[in-house]
């Protein structure tokens, strides 16, 4: 019988706080297993073995900051069969995408003091303004289980099962009372993805939209309804400015005139 | 002796840097410890945004170790509103804390020290020869992680922590599986600690001040005075007094010294020096019984160190479940003023300095964070000095090998620091 061949994984990293790559580190249940199914190939983080590409699967985290990292995305694109973005950094520049809003020259200045040693682009960018990624999987930080279907989908050569309706659903899902109907807390649940399984409202606390803007989010009705529930403007616009505030629709709902 | 050694990426660390060492006629001509990780200008974001946000924020400065950004950020707060939180909501964030020590530490303890110990690439390979050995350690990391999901909502950036103590408070039945589960996790830590001890270590012992929190009655997390062995012995809020940093070419993480004596060692290592008599009666025995002296200056060894305070943590948590009374209220009422807050924490590598000034709105109007691993980095610089010019004559594998095990021997966070690690050694 033919040896059928291991698929080669790798994981690379961009600008972020390696929070989602551990997350496949934090899979200690799964992670011999997923080591026994695939070949990890490329992951610094966890083996001082780097096997050379090409390679099946890179899961990329991280935004494009600097010239070097432009640069580097392209190669990691021509070495990947499929390229899988994880986390909000890699699909819609992290919280470090607030410098897009901003003078990113003022802002190096106040971090350090010989702005000359720095080297960074003006905006923070998600891989997907660079090269074409096959699959984007949101959250700040990624959900692990679905990081394993994700890569597990892969494997089989079927669609990820990753669920793109609001967390409202998955409030009801899991019986979490609405927090904004029945205790006025601002939540920006209507208008984000499922995928982390709605934690805060479970903790009595609004969501705050980490896994980004689902399909077609009414972002204009919810910001409404924040300023029914005694939100100021400013407030609600800085609310979309977080760890997603790059992606579009979220980008322009937090605008003055918006 | 060849001309020159490169590793282009130096894996089993968090983030991305570069080492060079260059050699000239058979001495160490220069050492620089470079972090090309993308700044992202944390501390020029957070102005303008409310006193209430900067925990959630600058958690995601570290995947590895958000609760300390946490808790960092919420003490700095409750120091610039005058508010202290007491009973058993601060006993509950020191369970959290407990929570990330146990997974940051086992994490590094088995997945990223002990392949250099035993010759292995990373935990993935060693696990095919020491199944038992890794399984312990992911089990271990796994019960850091499940303290934080409990308190926390999630193991990475959780979301329960407020300015003030927190949104929900778990009830008292909620401990009881995770009791039992810590009291495995306590003897598996017992376990880590004669493990780590049976290791080889090379001999390098350098006569480092060590700067910790000390806390009168407890080992410390959130709260105490820093002090250091060489006679620092300061409130947290002088910290700007003592301390600066500098901004060097080859480093987008600013370099942290003493002003009056400069390089300085955060971690580990400091917190057991200066706080031996702290740890719990099993903890403290258990370094007796490992050989290790209430002093320890070998970098090396903060395997053993680490895996001794993963007992403490164990020991610790239970017994602050075992005390645990539901509060009346998740977290203290906060009145907002113009003030500017400061706040150390003990982070999993060393100490975590935030320092925030709020005006009347509530609004952030200018942030400081120190992370540990800039405070470290000259001091590893230094450690590559001594190490390579003692041991110029090894073997260029060998020595390269032995000075990156003396990097990660930091658990440098280079995320943290600002990313990428490159070995770089170069002889002429």
């Amino acid at each position: 019988m033919k040896k059928i061949r291991k698929l080669k994984l790798a994981v690379w990293k961009f600008a972020s706080c390696d929070g989602c790559q551990l997350s496949l580190l934090d899979c200690e249940d799964e992670l011999l297993a997923v080591a026994g199914a695939v070949e990890i190939a490329y992951f610094p983080e966890a083996s001082s073995n780097y096997v050379k590409g090409p390679y099946d699967l890179s899961l990329v985290e991280g935004s494009v900051t600097t010239a070097h990292d432009a640069e580097r995305i392209q190669q990691v694109r021509k070495q990947s069969k499929a390229l899988i973005t994880i986390g909000a950094c890699a699909t819609a520049g992290g919280i470090q995408a607030l410098r897009n809003f901003a003078d990113v020259e003022e802002f190096t200045r106040i971090v350090y003091a010989h702005p000359e040693y720095i080297r960074t682009l003006s905006q923070s960018t998600p891989i997907a303004e660079h090269v074409k990624v096959d699959f984007e999987l949101r959250g700040c930080p990624i959900n692990k289980q679905q990081l394993l279907e994700v890569v597990s989908a892969f494997l089989h050569e079927r669609k990820p099962n990753t669920p793109p309706h609001s967390t409202c659903v998955e409030c009801k899902l899991r019986g979490t009372v609405c927090v904004m109907v029945a205790h006025g807390t601002p939540c920006l649940g209507p208008v984000t993805q499922a995928g982390c399984g709605a934690i805060c409202p479970s903790y009595n606390r609004g969501c705050y939209g980490c896994f980004g803007p689902k399909e077609t989010p009414n972002t204009a009705s919810l910001s409404q309804q924040w300023v029914q529930l005694g939100v100021n403007k400013e407030a609600v616009n800085q609310a979309y400015r977080s760890f997603n505030a790059w992606a579009e629709p979220f980008r322009k709902e937090s605008l003055p005139d918006a | 002796m060849p001309k020159s050694i490169k590793v282009d990426v130096l894996a089993r660390v968090e983030g991305e840097g570069a080492l060079y060492l260059n050699f000239k006629d058979g001495k160490v001509a220069d050492v620089q410890l470079s972090i090309y990780e993308p700044p992202r200008f944390f501390e020029a974001l957070l102005r303008g945004r409310r006193f209430d946000e900067a925990h959630d924020i600058t958690s995601r400065i570290c995947g590895i170790c958000p609760i300390a950004y946490q808790m960092s950020a919420v003490h700095a707060m409750e120091d610039a509103f005058g508010v202290k939180v007491e009973g058993q909501l601060r006993a509950l964030r020191r369970l959290l804390y407990c929570g990330e020590w146990i997974e940051s530490h086992a994490l590094h303890v088995y997945m990223l020290h002990a392949p250099d110990f035993l010759g292995y690439h990373g935990a993935i390979e060693m696990a095919k020869d020491h199944p038992a050995i890794v399984e312990r350690g992911l089990q271990l990391k796994k019960i850091g992680n499940e303290i934080v999901e409990l308190l926390g909502g999630r193991a990475v950036h959780p979301v329960n922590v407020c300015v003030g103590g927190f949104y929900k408070v778990p009830h008292k039945r909620d401990f009881q599986h995770l009791a039992e589960r810590l009291k495995w996790a306590r003897d598996a830590a017992l376990e880590t600690v004669r493990w780590t001890a049976s290791l080889a270590f090379p001999e390098f012992e350098q006569d480092y001040e060590f700067v910790a929190l000390r806390h009168e009655n407890e080992y410390p997390f959130n709260e105490g005075r820093l002090i250091s062995n060489k006679g620092l012995d300061i409130a947290v809020r002088e910290f700007d007094d003592h301390f600066a940093e500098q901004h060097v070419a080859h480093s987008n993480a600013l370099h942290c010294v003493m002003k009056e004596r400069g390089a300085y060692f955060t971690g580990p290592l400091a917190r057991y020096n200066l706080n031996f008599d702290q740890l719990s009666p099993l903890a403290q025995a258990a370094a007796r019984e490992a050989g290790l002296p209430p002093t320890c200056h070998n970098i090396f060894q903060s395997i053993i160190i680490r895996s001794i305070e993963t007992l403490y943590d164990c020991d610790e948590a239970l017994r602050i479940i075992d005390e645990y009374e539901m509060p009346d209220v998740p977290a203290i009422e906060i009145q907002p003023r113009a003030a500017t807050g400061y706040a150390a924490t003990e982070a999993p590598r060393g100490t975590l300095y935030h320092r925030y000034s709020i005006d009347e709105a509530g609004l952030i109007t200018d942030a400081k964070i120190v992370p540990p691993t800039s405070q470290n980095q000259k001091t590893i610089e230094n450690d590559l000095w001594h190490f390579a010019a003692r041991y110029i004559n090894l073997p260029d594998a060998e020595l390269q090998h032995q000075c990156e095990q003396a990097v990660r021997s930091y658990d440098p966070c280079i995320s943290c620091a600002t990313h990428f690690l490159r070995l770089n050694v170069e002889r002429t």
